[in-house]
C-alpha cells in the first residue's frame, strides 16, 4: 500500500506546480514556497536536532567493535574501540564519510544441514555510497546557480563530473548515478521480501521524491530546455534576498523547485533526519572510557537496596554456625 | 520442558514473510516461545508493580484499569531520560541491513524477530501516540495505536531478545535494539509483566546476595566441598576466606559457578589460582554478600539494575579492600564496565588495581577500580608468575565463544585468548564471522535461559552451534570454552543439542588443569575428575615394566643358580 500512496503522492507533487506555475502562480512557486521550504527545513532541523541534544545521555554505552585499551602489551583498536575523543572523531569520521558499519554488511545463506554461510554482501554499502556523494555533487555543481562569480572548484567538478565528454550539454556522471542509485534503493525495497515487509509509505516517499527531483533535473537540462540565465537570476533574486520571476521560465523548472522544496520541507519531520541524527548515536560517538573516567548521569537518584546489616541480620545465626564473621555479636 | 523437534525439524526454516501486513497479525504466543510470567512472591520482595497470579497464556492479564495510561506516560519519561531511546525511536531507514543479524531471526524466520521489526513494535507506538503525522494518518505513517494485542505482542517479542547488540554492530546509525528492548521490558514492568525466570533470580538476589538464593553458611560449605574436590585432585587443601575484613582484593562471581556443573569446575579453578597465589602475596576474599556478580536487574530495569549492583562497591568499602576482581561473566561485566562507576561512585576507600604479584598497575581501571579474573591473569602469565602445564589438557581441542556483552559491551576479546594459548595445546577459532565483535549469543542470554523457552533457545543457538560444527568437524574440536556463567549452562544445552559431541567450559577450569601447584601430588584427573587418557596406558607401562623387571630379576637368578 505504502508504495503506491507514495507514487501517487509524488505525482500529484508533480502536477500542482506544473497547473500552479503559471502568471502569478510563478511568485507562489519561484518565490513563497521556496522561501517556506527553507525556513521550515532551518526550524524543523534545528528543533529536531536540539530536541536530542537536550536529552540527556544516562549512560555511556559504545557498541565496542574491536579490542579495548587494556595492558600495554594488548593492541588495542583505536577506531572500532575508541578509548578518548580521538578516537570517537575518528570512528565518527569512518562512520559518517565512509558507512562502515554498513561496509560489514553480510548476507546470511541457510544451506542443507544445516549450515549457515555469511557471504559478504557490499551491494547497499555501494548503492548508499554513491546515492550520498553524488547527490553532495549535485548540490555543489548547483552553487554555479548560486554564486556570482562561479568559484574556481564548481567547473573542476564539472569538468571532472562530465569527463566522459559524452552528449551535448555534457553528461554528468553524478547525475546519471545519483538516479541509478536511488532506483536501486527502491528496487531492493520491492525486490526483497523482508525489506518489502517492513517497508513503510515514509520509505518510499523520499526515494519518488528524489528520483522525480532528479529526472525533473536531468529533463531540463538535456531535453526541456529553460532559459538558465533567467533560472540564475531567479535564484539570485532569492539568495539575495530581492526575490525576482524573470519572464519565460519554464514549467519544468517550476517542478524542479517544487520538488525540492517539499523535499527540504519535509526533510526534518522524516526518517531523512538520520543525516543529523547518526552524530547523536551514543552507541557511537562516546569512547569506551568507562573505567577510566566516571560517567555522570544527570538525573540519577537514590534507590533503596539490600544493606550488608540487613542480610546479617536475617542471617546471622546461619553464619556464626560456619564461622562466618559478622559484625554484630 | 517444552517440547522441542529434532534438529532437522527445527532447521527446516521459512523466511517468507506472511502476506498480511505485520501491523494486521496478532501475536500467537508458541509452546515453547515464551516464558512464564513472574511470581506476586518476588514482586513482593522487591516492590515490583501489580503483584498477582497471571500467564502470558491467560486472555486476562489482570493488568490495572489505566494501564494504557501507564505504559504511554512511562514511554513519555524514558523518551525524555534516554538519548538513545528517543534518537532510536526517530531515526532508523529500514534499511535492513540487521534483519539477518539476529540469532533468534536465522533460528526461526520470524520476521518480527528482525531487529527491525522488534524495534518497530515499539517505533509504531511511538509513531501514533506521540507524533503529529502519526496521529492523523495512523497506519499511513507507520503508526498504530496501543491496544492489549499490541501490548501483549511486545512481551512477546521483547522477552524474544537477548539483548547481543550484534544488529547494532551492523547499523549504520549504531541504532542498539538491547536498549530499546531493555526500555520496552522496564514499560512492561511497570505492569507487572516480567518473567519467573528473572523475577525470581532478582528477588533471591536481593535478599540472599546472589541469583540462586544460596544463603551464606550453603554458600561457604559448597565452596568447602570445591576444595575437598581439589584436594582429591591434587592432594592440596586450599583454604579461601570469606568476608574477612583488611584483605586487599576483594572476588565476586556469578553465583552459577557455585552452583551447577560445568561452571563449578571454573570456580575450582579461581580458587586453585587464588591458593597458588598466596604464597606469592595474594590477600583475597570472597563474600558471601557480594555473591552474585551476574544482575537479573539489568534485564529487569535500569533501576533494578542498580540496586543489586549496589552490593558490590558497598561489600569492597564495608570490607576495606584495595580494589575488585570480578570472575568469568558476560552481562556482569557489559554493567561493570558500563553502568557501575554511573550508577555509583566508587568508594575512596578503593585504589588503583595494582597486582601484588607482578606489580602491574591497572591504569584502564584506575576510575571503576576493578579488573577482571582474565586480565589479571593474562598479566600473572606475561610475568612468568604461573607454573604451567598445558598438556594435561591435551585430551581437549579448544575454541573460543566469545560472549555477547565482554564482546560488544567491552571489547574483551585478547586476554581470555592471551590466557588459552598458554594453557591448551589445541586451539581453533571459529569462523571470522561468528566470533569476537561478531559474535553469536548463545540463543539464551539476558534472562531467557529457561527450559519452557527451549524452542526458541535452540533456534537461536542455531548460528553459533553451526560454527562450533563447523570447527568440530574441521579440527576435531571437542571444547568450547567461554568466559560467561549463562553460557556455561546455555552451550551445555545448545551443544547437547547440536553438536553432541563437544563440550563446554570456563576458561579458568582450564587454567586449574594446567596450573601446577607446589607440593602436588601426581595429577591422574582433570577438575571433572576424569581420568587423564594416558593414565592408564602409563598405569599398564607400569605395570609391564614391573613384570619385566620380574622377569628379569628371575632371569638373573636363574643363572646365578646355573653358575
Amino acid at each position: 500500500m505504502g508504495v503506491w500512496v507514495s507514487f501517487f503522492a509524488v505525482i500529484v507533487l508533480i502536477v500542482i506546480p506544473w497547473v500552479g506555475a503559471q502568471g502569478a502562480g510563478q511568485y507562489l512557486f519561484g518565490i513563497v514556497i521556496p522561501y517556506v521550504a527553507v525556513l521550515v527545513f532551518i526550524l524543523g532541523f534545528v528543533y529536531r536536532a536540539t530536541k536530542w541534544a537536550k536529552t540527556p545521555v544516562p549512560f555511556k554505552i559504545p557498541t565496542t567493535g574491536g579490542q579495548m585499551k587494556s595492558l600495554p602489551w594488548i593492541k588495542s583498536n583505536p577506531l572500532d574501540n575508541p578509548s578518548n575523543n580521538a578516537g570517537v572523531i575518528a570512528r565518527m569520521a569512518l562512520e559518517v564519510l565512509a558507512f562502515r558499519s554498513l561496509f560489514r554488511n553480510s548476507k546470511l545463506e541457510l544451506r542443507e544441514g544445516p549450515k549457515l554461510d555469511y557471504a559478504s554482501n557490499k551491494w547497499l554499502w555501494i548503492a548508499a555510497l554513491a546515492f550520498h556523494y553524488t547527490f553532495l555533487v549535485v548540490f555543489i555543481r548547483h552553487f554555479r546557480l548560486f554564486m556570482e562569480p562561479v568559484p574556481g572548484f564548481v567547473g573542476l567538478l564539472e569538468s571532472v563530473d562530465g569527463f566522459m565528454e559524452v552528449g551535448l550539454p555534457r553528461l554528468m556522471m553524478s547525475s546519471l548515478i545519483l538516479l541509478l542509485a536511488a532506483l536501486y534503493l527502491f528496487l531492493r525495497r520491492v525486490a526483497v521480501p523482508q525489506l518489502r515487509y517492513i517497508s513503510l509509505a515514509a520509505d518510499y516517499f523520499p526515494l519518488f521524491l528524489i528520483i522525480g527531483l532528479v529526472s525533473s533535473g536531468i529533463l531540463m537540462r538535456y531535453f526541456i530546455r529553460v532559459d538558465i540565465t533567467s533560472v540564475k537570476e531567479l535564484i539570485m533574486g532569492l539568495v539575495s534576498f530581492r526575490p525576482t520571476v524573470p519572464e519565460g521560465i519554464g514549467v519544468i523548472f517550476f517542478i524542479h523547485l517544487f520538488l525540492l522544496s517539499v523535499l527540504i520541507a519535509y526533510f526534518p519531520f522524516s526518517k531523512l533526519m538520520h543525516a543529523g541524527g547518526v552524530f547523536f548515536s551514543p552507541t557511537r560517538n562516546l569512547p569506551n572510557d568507562n573505567r577510566v573516567k566516571r560517567h555522570i548521569n544527570p538525573w540519577n537518584y537514590p534507590v533503596k537496596v539490600h544493606t550488608y546489616s540487613e542480610y546479617e541480620d536475617d542471617f546471622r545465626e546461619k553464619m556464626k554456625e560456619v564461622g562466618l564473621p559478622v559484625e554484630k555479636e | 520442558m517444552a517440547k522441542v523437534g529434532s534438529p532437522e525439524e527445527l532447521a527446516r526454516i521459512d523466511y517468507s514473510p506472511p502476506k498480511k501486513s505485520w501491523m494486521d497479525i496478532p501475536p500467537e504466543f508458541r509452546e515453547g516461545r515464551w516464558c512464564y510470567g513472574s511470581k506476586a512472591k518476588d514482586h513482593a520482595v522487591v516492590g515490583l508493580p501489580n503483584p498477582r497470579a497471571w500467564s502470558p497464556a491467560d486472555e486476562d492479564w489482570k493488568l490495572p484499569d489505566n494501564w494504557k495510561e501507564i505504559f504511554l506516560e512511562g514511554m513519555r519519561e524514558r523518551l525524555h531520560k534516554y538519548r538513545s531511546f528517543q534518537l532510536f525511536m526517530d531515526i532508523c531507514v529500514r534499511c535492513g541491513a540487521c534483519a539477518d543479524k539476529c540469532h533468534f531471526f536465522i533460528g526461526s524466520g520470524d520476521p518480527k524477530n528482525m531487529p527491525v521489526l522488534r524495534a518497530e513494535l515499539l517505533r509504531s507506538i511511538y509513531r501514533g501516540e506521540f507524533t503529529t503525522a502519526g496521529k492523523i494518518m495512523g497506519k499511513l505513517a507507520g503508526g498504530r495505536k496501543l491496544t492489549y494485542d499490541v501490548f501483549k505482542e511486545l512481551f512477546y517479542y521483547f522477552f524474544q531478545c537477548t539483548e547481543c547488540r550484534r544488529c547494532s554492530l551492523f547499523c549504520p546509525y549504531g541504532i542498539d535494539t538491547a536498549e530499546v528492548t531493555m526500555i520496552g521490558r522496564e514499560l512492561l514492568n511497570l505492569l507487572g509483566c516480567n518473567i519467573d525466570w528473572i523475577t525470581g533470580p532478582v528477588a533471591n538476589c536481593y535478599r540472599t546476595g546472589n541469583h540462586l538464593g544460596i544463603q551464606p553458611h550453603a554458600y561457604h560449605s559448597m565452596l568447602e566441598f570445591f576444595c575437598e574436590e581439589i584436594e582429591e585432585i591434587t592432594g592440596i587443601l586450599p583454604e579461601p576466606s570469606f568476608n574477612r575484613k583488611g584483605a586487599e582484593i576483594l572476588f565476586i562471581t556469578p553465583s552459577g559457578d557455585v552452583f551447577a556443573d560445568p561452571g563449578t569446575f571454573t570456580a575450582m579453578g579461581y580458587i586453585m589460582l587464588f591458593h597458588y597465589l598466596e604464597g606469592l602475596g595474594l590477600d583475597l576474599t570472597w563474600s558471601t554478600y557480594a555473591s552474585e556478580g551476574g544482575n537479573f536487574g539489568f534485564f529487569t530495569s535500569h533501576e533494578m539494575a542498580k540496586r543489586l549492583n549496589a552490593k558490590m562497591y558497598a561489600e569492597a568499602e564495608r570490607l576495606g579492600v584495595k580494589f575488585i576482581i570480578g570472575g568469568e561473566c558476560g552481562h556482569m561485566w557489559r554493567v561493570c564496565n558500563q553502568y557501575m562507576d554511573t550508577f555509583w561512585e566508587p568508594p575512596k576507600s578503593l585504589e588503583t588495581p595494582v597486582s601484588p604479584i607482578t606489580g602491574t598497575r591497572f591504569e584502564h581501571a584506575k576510575e571503576h577500580k576493578m579488573i577482571h579474573i582474565c586480565e589479571f591473569t593474562a598479566d600473572l602469565i606475561k610475568h612468568g608468575k604461573l607454573n604451567l602445564d598445558p598438556s594435561r589438557n591435551d585430551p581437549y581441542r579448544v575454541t573460543f565463544h566469545d560472549s555477547c556483552n565482554t564482546a560488544r559491551g567491552m571489547g574483551f576479546f585478547e586476554e581470555p585468548r592471551y590466557v588459552l594459548e598458554n594453557i591448551v595445546n589445541h586451539f581453533h577459532e571459529m569462523p571470522e564471522s561468528t566470533i569476537r565483535e561478531q559474535t553469536f549469543c548463545c540463543g539464551s542470554g539476558s534472562g531467557l535461559n529457561t527450559d519452557e523457552f527451549m524452542d526458541m533457545r535452540m533456534r537461536g543457538a542455531l548460528p553459533r552451534a553451526n560454527a562450533v560444527q563447523y570447527v568440530h568437524d574441521r579440527h576435531d574440536v571437542n571444547l568450547l570454552s567461554c568466559i560467561c556463567a549463562i553460557d556455561r549452562a546455555t552451550l551445555t544445552t545448545l551443544t547437547e543439542y547440536w553438536v553432541p559431541d563437544v563440550e563446554v567450559s570456563g576458561v579458568h577450569e582450564l587454567l586449574g588443569n594446567a596450573l601446577i601447584l607446589e607440593g602436588e601430588k601426581k595429577r591422574t584427573m582433570n577438575l571433572r575428575g576424569e581420568e587423564f587418557p594416558w593414565v592408564e596406558e602409563e598405569e599398564e607401562e607400569e605395570v609391564e615394566e614391573a613384570a619385566e623387571e620380574v622377569a628379569d630379576e628371575e632371569a638373573a637368578g636363574k643363572a646365578e643358580g646355573e653358575e
